[in-house]
């Protein structure tokens, strides 16, 4: 007979720990498992294994139709990931990055977002689609770009960028089961993230509240998180009690989080890699002032990437794009700003 | 006459009928945006989509009405939907440009030039993968062979062995731009060629051939030989659309090519045969204007779509919650379920 060690009874009850990158792999892995329809395809995501690693080994366990490499024809293999879903398949479509997005931007704005629509609702477009960005890693201004608030733009299509390993573990599980098509945003600088998992299922629509505080609400999405919450953890040395809130979804908006969040702390400061002008900071602030207006102690304020071409050399990249510092710095100046206590 | 040079010929006159008719209530602004008729270019879709079976696929222009008509969209559906009226094929959404039918696999009415042409080569690859033996047809005009998304299509369908019929209907002009100011290669079937898959020249004026080499193309493409190019010749009798003035083009030309119109030239070879008489044709005109006649009294009495539901069809159900696909069944094992906690929402820091 063979004896089992009984595993400490903690141990068992803590979730294990992987990296944002074997998150997304596993989840894409299981997803495979679970139903024949469900592929991926893309740039180099078979022999490469995928420009971010997160395809590697899998051709070799599912074969390469199902993890299939494409050539270089973003409109042609995007729209060809539509058409398979109008066929009744589930494809994951990986673009490299969301620089390289914008040559299948046809696809996704006129067919993917406006197929249900046009055709009164007899079509479906139950499409995923995958790519990396962010700025941060010296690539300067064609591999940089935050653009994804182009994509939250338009009706039709669902916008999510898991900023936790959890979240890359199950919001593509999700992302699968929904009838229309979702966009996922992984930042390029969180897939050697390691953290533990929290078991799923995850929603694709709800904000999170990563850290609680009473002070100001900051609102941040993807790699801007963590950043936020370091920001915050830097200044409760001083006393200030800092909410840190993860968006999660970019389209749609999870508000009523927003402004119940805002309602507490009556301050809000949005965070965004995106540039400045007419961006997801204009859409978030908007959104808060809409619906806190009588509740804020200060104007909503944006702190997002300045408005130039992400530049390669270390030090303007720093400059363009929000830091913790900028964060802190910023946080610490609406704390500092009128209004009476509650 | 055989039955099946009945229904190419009375295919074309339903076509002719309807877009006639078309114009006349775009003039009295019954239909309206853009409209862009087919008249003159009749034979391709009555020829071609006979050829196909009710399961495969379809994929057409703005100017796909003949074809939603061929493919068994009614025309009081067809009608509705160019008024915008509910009772549209596309839920009157979509209008003139965007005729959609799913049941028939007809997947629009694309008014983007060569945008739907990864469509279909997705449509192609869904069934190659689930091994279905259908085959997807694709209509374009040749203005979409200067696209980059004609070239990622042909190139994909062509590496990958898909069953696409790529269906060029060369009509010489998109809007104002004639072929020789628009392709380094005006051998278009040459052109498509370089794709390492059978392409082939076709006289889209004459319904029979457009018939055969379509039936040839789909039992190639059916039986696992991949993609196939057609180039049909052809040539719109009328302006791009109603828009247009038409001022590019010299009149003679267009005198020219209606000297070769596919409805009277195959009326007189099937008369010629012996298989058709004046009464037959007589009665397919007369049967065609009733069906059409029929057509805009439904879309006339049909409804117009409350605003209230103005935002209907931008998403589909979405789960209920998490861990349930759209029509709530659970994609998780219930005993994996974290309880009343969606782990998103859990704080990770205290
Ligand atoms: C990508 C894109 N560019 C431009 C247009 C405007 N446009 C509509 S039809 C057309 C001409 C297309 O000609 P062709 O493909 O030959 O088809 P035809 O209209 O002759 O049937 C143009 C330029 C468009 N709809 N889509």
């Amino acid at each position: 007979m063979t004896v089992h060690e009984p595993a400490p009874a903690q141990s068992a009850q803590m979730p294990s720990t992987m990296t944002y990158r074997e998150a997304m792999r596993e989840a894409i892995r299981e997803a495979m498992q679970e139903d024949e329809r469900v592929f991926i395809m893309g740039e180099d995501v078979a022999d490469y294994g995928g420009t971010y690693a997160v395809t590697k080994g899998l051709h070799e366990e599912f074969g390469r139709d199902r993890v299939r490499n494409t050539p270089l024809s973003e409109s042609g293999f995007v729209g060809a990931g539509i058409g398979a879903a109008l066929g009744g398949m589930r494809p994951i479509v990986e673009i490299m990055t969301v620089n390289f997005s914008l040559l299948a931007l046809d696809q996704i704005v006129n067919n993917a977002a406006t197929l249900r629509h046009m055709s009164g609702g007899q079509l479906g477009v139950p499409l995923v689609v995958r790519l990396t960005t962010g700025a941060g890693r010296q690539l300067a201004a064609q591999h940089s770009h935050s653009l994804e608030a182009w994509y939250a733009h338009v009706p039709g299509i669902k916008v999510v960028a898991p900023a936790t390993v959890t979240d890359a573990r199950w919001m593509l599980r999700q992302a699968l089961a929904d009838p229309d098509p979702v966009i996922v945003f992984e930042h390029a600088t969180l897939y050697n993230r390691r953290e533990p998992v929290e078991p799923g299922p995850v929603d694709l629509v709800s904000a999170a509240i990563r850290r609680r505080g009473s002070d100001l609400t900051v609102v941040a999405s993807a790699g801007l998180v963590h950043k936020a919450v370091e920001a915050a953890d830097a200044l409760s040395a001083d006393g200030a009690s800092i909410e840190v809130i993860d968006l999660r979804s970019l389209r749609p908006l999870d508000r009523p989080t927003l402004a119940s969040s805002v309602a507490r702390t009556h301050r809000a400061l949005v965070v965004d890699e995106g540039w400045q002008s007419v961006g997801l900071a204009a859409e978030v602030a908007a959104s808060i002032t809409e619906d806190c207006f009588y509740g804020l102690d200060a104007p909503v304020r944006r702190l997002s990437s300045v408005d130039v071409p992400v530049p390669y050399p270390k030090h303007l990249e720093e400059a363009a794009i929000p830091t913790v510092e900028d964060i802190a710095g910023a946080a610490r100046e609406m704390l500092a700003e009128g209004g009476t206590d509650g | 006459m055989s039955k099946s040079e009945r229904s190419l010929l009375k295919d074309m006159i339903r076509i002719r009928t309807l877009e006639e008719r078309c114009a006349e209530l775009y003039g009295q602004t019954k239909i309206r945006g853009f409209l862009h008729l087919y008249i003159g270019e009749e034979a391709i879709a009555a020829g071609a989509l006979p050829q196909l079976r009710d399961d495969d696929n379809v994929l057409g222009t703005y100017r796909e009405h003949g074809h939603a008509l061929v493919r068994g969209v009614t025309a009081r559906s067809i009608m509705a939907e160019m008024y915008g009226k509910a009772a549209g094929c596309s839920g009157g959404r979509g209008g003139s440009m965007h005729l959609f039918d799913a049941d028939r696999h007809f997947y629009g009415g694309n008014a983007i030039v060569g945008g739907h042409l990864p469509l279909a080569v997705g449509l192609a690859m869904a069934d190659q993968m689930q091994n279905r033996d259908r085959v997807t047809a694709c209509f374009f005009g040749e203005g979409a062979m200067a696209e980059g998304e004609f070239h990622e299509s042909m190139n994909l369908a062509a590496l990958w062995d898909l069953p696409v019929i790529f269906c060029c209907e060369n009509n010489l002009y998109a809007m104002g731009t004639s072929l020789e100011s628009s392709e380094s290669e005006t051998d278009l079937a040459l052109k498509a060629s370089s794709y390492n898959m059978p392409a082939w020249r076709i006289d889209g004026m004459d319904v029979e051939a457009v018939a055969a080499g379509m039936e040839r193309a789909v039992t190639t493409s059916r039986s696992g030989g991949g993609p196939v190019f057609l180039e049909f010749k052809t040539y719109r009798f009328r302006a791009h659309s109603m828009f247009d003035p038409d001022l590019y083009r010299d009149p003679s030309e267009i005198e020219e090519w209606k000297s070769r119109d596919p409805i009277t030239s195959y009326a007189s070879v099937l008369t010629e045969r012996g298989s058709l008489s004046q009464a037959d044709e007589e009665a397919l005109w007369a049967q065609a204007q009733e069906e059409v006649d029929d057509a805009v009294a439904f879309a006339e009495e049909a409804e117009w779509e409350s605003p209230a539901t103005l935002t209907d069809h931008v998403y589909g159900p979405a789960p209920t919650r998490p861990g349930d696909d759209a029509k709530g069944e659970p994609i998780l094992d219930p005993d994996d379920w974290a309880g009343d906690g969606i782990a998103s929402n859990r704080e990770v820091t205290a």
